[in-house]
């Protein structure tokens, strides 16, 4: 990659702006509906990115990472609930716990291939979410619910103009965006992308693919341990069906997918499509009784996995690919 | 040592069902290397077809799981069709995200048609009999359950390896385009193997609404367990599901009992783990 500014990153700096601007207009955010579903998109954004370093950059598709999520929802909980702190000392905590978990998770299970993988952070899920089921001092099944606090970011909360949710939000997507943007283009990219493309291959040219791995899940689950913590103050409680079911795992898979694997765009465009389908849908079939969003989106995934596979950046490269001369290349975005 | 004669015999029972259930998805997974996501949410369909059947038509669930079965049969081809055949091939992720998706669809159309309510069919001809064995309680609709599981599991184990249909299935599970030269359809070898695979889990679930209640979210726990049954016991290995189903079965009665109810799937599931690290190709797989 050369210092000459490209297409995306005219794109990325176009849409930060843009996305940064929006809070100060009137009728932007404040505390309406669409900011909400502002606000969604870009944590879902995030999140999807965060799993899309270890699952779409370096190949190793994780069904585990609700674990790594609500780690990090208890550990902002955890702090404003039980230590009567803030939540900025949790957040860090979580992520650092979350990154030691998915390692000390990963190093014996990177050795299991295809669906064994998966069906072994599936377990891992099953395992973690019931032991926080039944671990009184994390509020068992019922969960931490936030006591009334003070309106800031000091507490990280806000009860009627949701801008501070909104700008947090962005925040935690210009890091995790930013990171995997800066990854893209050094050396360590290329590592993840070596090892997805043949780990054999990887290691005869000198890439130590564990290593490579492990701190590919690290970042990851670090990353996506923030996502939870912002998810815990933005809901105001926690509990663990609400932040570490397989539900929450195939989220971060379906929004990755749509958008486009291992792209660095698509996280975006999958939760731009996703996140305001399932909202706006829930908020507005409503009437026509209980499930009619979910049904809509799995239809939608059904559809995507039957006609592009490759997701939203698969039909823009379908279309950019017929109207330019110049071919497209795999990992360009 | 009564206790330890009915944990044993629940654990025996409860494995045989989760055998059944996942006979199913070890068949279409050591096929087509294919995770049918949607398993569960197909043993749940089979449980309302029998359901509505009993509620409506009064028919007993020990006639109505043919009619599941059947039903199942043809929601498996339809889906292979539809969704698998049109997934497959094209990455990885794709069939299994696919299925995934009719997961959804499944689970929340029964939801906004049924409601998340629990049914449970009353008058039925097993309803509450039960046999003393030795001082441990056997509930006669899970023990016939548990009795179906052999003889279906024995079928298909039988039409597997004596028959030229399930010779013709072999030979496309071990290399597709070798057994399309030899003549094999292997089109249709997928196509019933998904409507068998489905008729399995519909007759499971058919007989299953003798004894427990149907909702929405029935499938969730069965069709985890079923994955990790099957990955315990070897992709497309009958007699390595059945070894593995009775294992979960044990862990899951004995842990829930001599240790507490509430980490039986947690004992079932780290069980699991151990012996996937030790064996990563589970007990009987290649």
């Amino acid at each position: 990659m050369t210092k000459k500014t490209t297409l995306s990153d005219r794109l990325w700096y176009l849409f930060l702006a843009a996305a940064l601007v929006l809070p100060f207009i009137p009728g932007g955010i404040g505390n309406s509906f669409h900011g909400h579903v502002l606000t969604m998109v870009l944590l879902y954004a995030a999140m999807a990115q965060a799993w899309n370093i270890i699952s779409g950059y370096c190949g190793q598709t994780s069904f585990g990472h609700a674990v790594f999520f609500g780690i990090g929802a208890y550990g902002a909980a955890m702090a404003v609930v039980q230590f009567n702190t803030l939540p900025w000392y949790g957040a860090p905590v979580g992520a650092v716990v979350a990154a030691v978990t998915s390692v000390l998770i990963s190093a014996p299970c990177f050795k299991l291939k295809g669906h064994y993988f998966a069906i072994a952070t599936f377990a891992i899920v099953e395992i973690f979410s019931r032991l926080f089921m039944i671990w009184d001092w994390v509020g068992g099944a019922i969960g931490l619910d936030y006591p009334i606090l003070d309106d800031g970011w000091r507490n990280f909360s806000w009860s009627s103009d949701k801008n501070g949710y909104y700008l947090g939000a962005l925040a935690l997507f210009t890091l995790i965006f930013g990171v995997v943007r800066w990854i893209e283009s050094h050396r360590m990219g290329y590592y993840f992308r070596a090892v997805r493309e043949g780990q054999e291959t990887a290691e005869s040219l000198g890439v130590h693919s564990t290593a490579v791995k492990l701190s590919a899940m690290a970042l990851s689950a670090g990353l996506t341990a923030l996502c939870g913590a912002f998810f815990a103050q933005y809901n105001y409680r926690v509990d663990p069906p609400m932040v570490m079911s397989l539900d929450i795992s195939m989220k971060f898979l379906l929004i990755t997918i749509l958008g486009g694997l291992g792209t660095f765009w698509g996280p975006l465009l999958g939760a731009a499509v996703l996140i305001p389908l399932q909202e706006y849908t829930r908020a507005y079939l409503s009437h026509l009784g209980s499930g009619v969003d979910l049904i809509i989106f799995g239809i939608i995934i059904i559809l995507t996995m039957i006609k592009q596979p490759m997701g939203i950046m698969g039909i823009i490269r379908g279309v950019t690919r017929r109207t330019s001369t110049v071919p497209a290349k795999e990992g360009d975005a | 040592m009564d206790n330890f004669l009915q944990v044993l015999l629940d654990g025996v029972l409860n494995g045989l069902v989760y055998a059944l259930v996942a006979a199913g998805l070890s068949l279409i997974w050591g096929v087509m290397d294919v995770i049918n996501f949607a398993h569960g949410e197909f043993l749940m369909v089979g449980m309302y077809v029998s359901y509505w059947l009993g509620f409506i038509l009064k028919i007993d669930p020990l006639f109505s799981w043919v009619a599941a079965g059947l039903f199942l049969f043809i929601l498996g081809a339809v889906t292979y069709k539809i969704i698998i055949r049109n997934s497959l091939g094209k990455s990885g992720m794709a069939p299994l995200l696919a299925t995934f998706g009719l997961s959804m669809v499944l689970k929340n159309f029964c939801m906004n048609r049924f409601t998340p309510n629990f049914r449970l069919l009353s008058g039925t001809i097993l309803e509450g009999k039960t046999l003393s064995f030795g001082g441990a309680i056997i509930s006669v609709p899970q023990l016939v359950t548990a009795l179906f599981a052999l003889v279906v599991l024995s079928l298909l184990y039988w039409m597997l390896k004596k028959t030229r249909l399930g010779w013709a299935i072999q030979a496309t599970a071990m290399d597709k385009e070798a057994a399309e030269l030899m003549g094999i359809k292997t089109e249709n070898i997928f196509l019933l193997v998904f409507g068998i695979g489905g008729a399995c889990v519909g007759i499971t679930g058919g007989l299953m609404t003798s004894y427990l209640a149907v909702y929405p979210e029935v499938g969730g726990l069965f069709s985890l367990i079923a994955f990790v049954v099957v990955a315990l016991g070897g992709f497309g290995s009958i007699p390595g599901a059945l070894l593995a189903a009775l294992l979960i079965g044990l862990v899951e009665s004995f842990s829930g009992f001599y240790i507490a109810a509430v980490v039986k799937y947690v004992a079932v599931f780290a069980v699991y783990l151990a012996v996937i690290l030790l064996r990563p190709r589970g007990l009987f797989g290649w």
